[in-house]
């Protein structure tokens, strides 16, 4: 392995955990869940993907053929990542979680606002009548198992 | 130069870990401890993936794959359970 490989490898790798490592701090410090869920899906495409690239260049410099394991990874990754934010989201919205943004018809953007009224099919009756924000959503969900 | 910048991104992906684990007890709703779970399996596959590099062995890659795979299922199955209160309907 020659310097500029070294090289190469170094700030790849380096890349990629400074970008998992942003991710997580995105993930702890933004202030709703719908700004949250931003930091998480950087660190899987950008953080990742770059640890990936490092490691297939290393271990096609390193073994005597070319290394193509981490393009599984890497794929599986990029495919999975918005499918699983989309269920997220659906699921915090499913639980009115009140986001920072205003709400579209009554500009305010007071803390006790819920969600609008979600359509009928969709919103279970014992979900009415419930806060917004509150940690209980597990009791919730419980209830409703047991009426299913 | 390789080694160092390995230990430097060792250093930051267990500060990701650290920082992931503490949403995760902290809340405060459902969704957000299923977002710290989703941040922490792909941390892990960071891990994995420099530990590959670090050991020179691509053992880790098959437990990498794995991890990728079930944290995608288990992430699925928490949300559907949030969202319909049952999993297999």
């Amino acid at each position: 392995m020659n310097d500029a490989t070294e090289l190469l490898l170094s700030l790849l790798v380096l890349a990629g955990a400074i970008f998992t490592f942003i991710g997580s701090f995105g993930l702890a410090r933004l202030d709703d869940f719908y700004t949250r869920l931003h930091g998480p899906t950087k660190a899987t495409t950008l953080g990742v993907g770059s640890l990936l690239i490092a490691s297939a260049t290393y271990f096609s410099v390193t073994g005597d053929s070319l290394s193509l394991h981490e393009v599984l990874v890497a794929l599986f990754l990029f495919i999975t990542a918005p499918v699983s934010a989309h269920l997220l989201a659906k699921a915090a919205l499913h639980q009115r979680l009140t986001s920072l943004a205003p709400l579209p018809e009554n500009a305010e953007n007071r803390p006790g606002d819920a969600l609008p009224a979600a359509p009928p099919s969709r919103a279970e009756p014992d979900t009415r009548g419930e806060i917004p924000n509150t940690p209980g959503g597990a009791h919730d969900t419980s209830l409703r198992e047991r009426g299913t | 130069m390789l080694n160092i910048a390995l230990l430097i991104a060792f250093a930051l992906v267990t500060a990701a870990f650290a920082l992931a684990l503490w949403r995760l007890l902290k809340g405060p709703s459902a969704p957000d401890r299923i977002l710290a779970l989703d941040t922490l399996y792909i941390n892990a596959i960071a891990l994995l993936v420099l530990l590959g590099i670090h050991f020179g062995s691509d053992l880790y890659f098959e437990a990498a794959l794995l991890i990728a795979l079930m944290g995608f299922v288990g992430t699925v199955a928490l949300c559907k359970f949030l969202l319909r209160g049952d999993i297999i309907e």
